[in-house]
């Protein structure tokens, strides 16, 4: 990541992008979510979900959930764009019932364009991280005439950015 | 085939029904792709780079098909190659009934459509719902999709309003907001999902190596319905594999700037099933674990093995359905798919895959609304050349049935090498050169009989021209007349050039080859106008291909000697330039059609280079103060990317410079005089005149001689070609 990636990802993300650091991550996600709340945990040391947050939820709980936060492989600069691996912990569903969605990235994950992105996800899928979906902000169609966000996926959708990680 | 006078009514209906919410729809997608394109540096690259993984695809087919069996039975799922649309219908039901499912959920895709696998799990018991709203629309009305990726783009939010108010039964009737009706739609449909017991997608792209499905799109519905229910069926066909992951790379970035204007689409799942995540099952509110997850692949043949053998069609697998050749299509705007369309593919690239899965007949009812233009080409992102996929089918056309249609009667009267068969049409416009011929012996005696009632009666009964429409005049005396008895007037000259005679120019409109005279030898150049045959479009057009080869031949031979000394050849009309710069180049020998490529120049660009090298302009007209100029290029011209000259040596003399932006004139060579085609051509035509607006105060020019006579009719005054604007007088 330099940091020029960083802010040319910034700036490309159809979203709110929340730029912050280890210690502050808490305070920046208990902000982003909005209750009730669904995650799939977060692989970073010392950031941890909030605990309003249903980390196994049932697809009631999932239904009825306002965000969805989950950690994303990836940030594509030129893009906007974040990956989402999907697991067993079910991932792709929270990321994808939910109306808000936010992503947690590390900045050394940001990669600046898309053959390195996909350098990076050759290496993920050889090592069995084959299920990923590239999300660039949110949900949206144009069938009804004009362009309406927020259809089967969120409508909105929020990065979160640890700088130092 | 239906008659002329059933396809201008097919046609004006859907117009009147279709045609406003179809042209909004197209061509703002086509002005976004075009701005997310300029934009974008590396679109070329990667055409280049999109292209190469194709034809290797293609070529690599059968082993592509056996490592993806491979890859995907190491991870749990199946694999179904289906010859036909019938084979694969039944693999969908065998597993429908091996999962003791009710219902499937669908997300859009054209290969389904192709296999009418609704229709057919209906038909056994089965609900299927289609959760891409638009296709959810279409599937509520009983209709065809009309375009590859916006199959409702035909209906208005009011139509969509009317449309679910009678439907469903609802306390409030809803107005045509999109977003209450997408509010509406969407809370159906997720319904559906939870319920579904399986869920079915198309892919986009399917990695052999390991199995991986790449869709594409922006609502979401695909993802859900791929992880929702336990069981997810991918239809594909087998030209959508790929070797690698890393192959989707040019893709992933090209698919949506040419498709629909965004640089990338919502979501790009790459997923390699079965996956992951946890089931969710609604009806017992509880994860079921990854484990019961069931998959297949189904690929589709279905032709596919045929096209991949055929040397003109086999590009037509290269298409990544984007759809942008039908968003950059005037006709498209103006009728849409229902109009431009077979039974299941729209738009240009139709034809070819209409022809490949389905046949003739169905390629053949949508054909003819390739005029050639040639405006898709540098949208496609995989750099299919469309309109000869459609002269190729059109020529198959033309022979379909030839052993048993023997009409000698018709064949001695043209000269061609076509078959008896042939439409009077076709063989009329595809032989223009030698009805010139005749016609301008006497062209006094041509013009009154062409323009009187009893002359336009019989051209619209027996030849389909219609009657609206004049027939251009023959002129007192041909350009090379003129030129015979005028004789070159440059005493020392910087060069040599052969000036081409086109047809149109030569016969019909000499005065612009008089111009063109007149403006080189301005520039210090001397010029020649031998004989040479008209260039082939004519034939080219209309499917002739044998036809027009031989003219090309006899085109070159009489070409090749001047270029070999040296000279340039300079041509008047685009749509014959376009046929030595391109489509020569599936007529003649490579060596040839590059000779031709490479020396033949555009009027105004050949003018541009003159005078960028330092030739004295002084001599050619300047306009007084203030000049304004209204500039049509020709599409021919835009895809060659000359029609920039045109506007430099213009705006150089001292002209301020309005261009239109319409991809068409709607003329189209011949496409315009056709009797079934009049009205469409006029309603394209009605959106340039919207396009280029007031032009009053103004010159106004165009390059092509069908542009010339379109505009004549919509602006009712003359409109020369603009090397008459600059020629001393
Ligand atoms: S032919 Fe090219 S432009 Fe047309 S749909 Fe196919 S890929 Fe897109």
């Amino acid at each position: 990541m330099s940091s020029e990636s960083l802010s040319t990802f910034e700036s490309s993300v159809p979203g709110d992008v929340h730029r912050t650091t280890t210690a502050d991550a808490d305070a920046v996600l208990d902000d982003a979510v909005e209750e009730p709340a669904v995650g799939t945990a977060l692989p970073y040391d010392d950031v941890s979900l909030p605990g309003s947050v249903d980390t196994d939820p049932s697809p009631s709980t999932l239904e009825a959930a306002a965000t969805g936060v989950t950690p994303a492989a990836l940030g594509i600069a030129e893009y906007g764009t974040v990956t989402i691996p999907s697991g067993a912990a079910g991932d792709e569903l929270v990321s994808l019932y939910t109306p808000r969605h936010v992503a947690v990235v590390a900045a050394s994950d940001v990669v600046p364009d898309m053959p390195t992105a996909y350098e990076r996800l050759g290496e993920d899928f050889a090592a069995g991280m084959d299920t990923q979906v590239l999300a660039t902000g949110p949900s949206a169609t144009a069938d009804m005439g004009t362009l309406v966000q927020g259809v089967h996926g969120p409508s909105e959708t929020h990065v979160v950015v640890l700088e130092d990680r | 085939m239906s008659s002329r006078r059933d396809t201008a009514e097919r046609l004006r209906r859907l117009m009147a029904t279709e045609g406003d919410a179809v042209g909004q729809n197209t061509r703002t997608v086509n002005q976004l792709s075009d701005y997310a394109i300029q934009r974008f540096e590396d679109y070329e690259d990667l055409r280049d780079a999109a292209r190469e993984i194709k034809e290797s695809a293609i070529a690599n087919l059968p082993d592509l098909i056996d490592e993806v069996t491979e890859a995907v039975e190491a991870n749990g799922g199946q694999v179904h190659v289906a010859q036909t649309a019938a084979d694969a219908n039944r693999i969908v039901e065998n597993i429908m009934a091996d999962r003791d499912a009710e219902k499937l959920v669908k997300s859009k895709s054209m290969t389904t459509e192709e296999i009418d696998v609704n229709d057919h799990l209906e038909a056994a018991g089965y609900e299927v719902v289609e959760t891409d709203l638009g296709e959810y629309v279409i599937q509520i009305a009983d209709e065809a999709p009309s375009h590859l990726i916006g199959p409702a783009m035909h209906r208005s939010p009011e139509d969509i309003a009317d449309l679910f108010n009678r439907e469903f039964d609802l306390e409030e009737d809803l107005s045509g907001d999109p977003n209450e009706l997408t509010e509406f739609a969407r809370e159906r449909v997720g319904e559906h999902i939870r319920e579904a017991d399986v869920g079915m997608t198309g892919a986009n792209f399917v990695v052999a190596e390991s199995g991986t499905l790449m869709l594409v799109t922006n609502e979401g519905n695909a993802r859900k319905t791929a992880v929702t229910p336990d069981t997810h069926v991918a239809v594909a066909g087998i030209e959508k594999l790929v070797p690698s992951l890393a192959d989707l790379q040019p893709f992933t970035e090209l698919i949506a700037r040419t498709g629909t204007g965004q640089d990338i689409t919502s979501y790009v799942s790459l997923l390699t099933p079965p996956v992951d995540s946890p089931v969710p099952d609604f009806e017992a509110d509880e994860m079921r674990p990854a484990d019961d997850r069931d998959f297949h692949l189904v690929l589709l043949d279905n032709g596919r093995m045929g096209m991949r053998e055929d040397d003109d069609l086999r590009e037509t697998l290269y298409c990544i359905r984007c759809g942008a050749c039908s968003n950059a299509c005037s006709n498209f705007q103006a009728v849409g798919g229902h109009g431009f369309g077979g039974e299941t593919y729209t738009g240009g690239i139709g034809t070819g895959w209409e022809a490949g899965v389905h046949d003739l007949d169905s390629a053949g009812e949508m054909n003819d609304l390739c005029t050639g233009c040639s405006r898709c080409e540098p949208k496609c992102p995989v750099e299919i050349d469309i309109p000869w996929v459609n002269t190729v089918v059109r020529d198959r056309i033309n022979h379909q049935g030839e052993d048993d249609d023997l009409d000698f009667l018709v064949e001695g009267l043209t000269p061609d090498d076509e078959p008896a068969g042939l439409d009077l049409q076709k063989r009329l416009f595809g032989n223009v050169e030698t009805l010139a011929k005749v016609g301008s012996l006497v062209p006094g005696l041509s013009n009154a009989v062409a323009g009187s009632r009893p002359g336009k009666w019989l051209l619209e009964r027996a030849f389909g021209v219609d009657r609206r429409r004049d027939l251009p005049e023959f002129a007192d005396e041909t350009l090379r007349e003129w030129y015979g008895a005028r004789g070159a007037q440059v005493s020392d000259p910087d060069r040599d050039v052969v000036l081409y005679p086109d047809v149109y120019t030569d016969y019909f409109d000499p005065d612009r080859g008089k111009a063109a005279v007149r403006a080189l030898e301005a520039l210090g150049v001397r010029v020649h106008i031998p004989a040479v045959p008209e260039s082939g479009r004519a034939p080219f057009s209309q499917g002739m291909i044998e036809t027009a080869r031989e003219q090309a031949e006899a085109v070159h031979g009489a070409l090749v000697t001047h270029i070999d000394d040296g000279r340039d050849v300079v041509v008047i009309e685009p749509s014959d330039l376009a046929m030595f710069r391109r489509d020569y180049d599936h007529l003649l020998p490579e060596r040839s059609a590059e000779r031709l490529a490479e020396n033949t120049y555009d009027v105004m660009e050949f003018v541009y280079g003159l005078l960028d090298n330092g030739a004295d302009g002084d001599d050619l007209e300047t306009p007084g103060d203030d000049a304004g100029v209204a500039y049509h290029s020709h599409c021919q011209q835009r895809t060659m990317g000359v029609d920039e000259y045109t506007e430099s040596v213009l705006s150089d003399l001292g002209y301020s410079v309005r261009t239109s932006d319409v991809e068409c004139c709607g003329m189209a060579g011949s496409f315009g005089y056709k009797s079934e085609y009049y009205e469409v051509s006029m309603d394209v035509g009605e959106h340039l005149h919207d396009d280029l607006g007031d032009v009053d105060e103004r010159a106004l020019v165009a390059s092509g001689t069908s542009c010339q006579e379109q505009l004549d009719v919509l602006y009712e005054r003359e409109v020369p070609h603009p090397v008459e604007l600059i020629a001393p007088r």
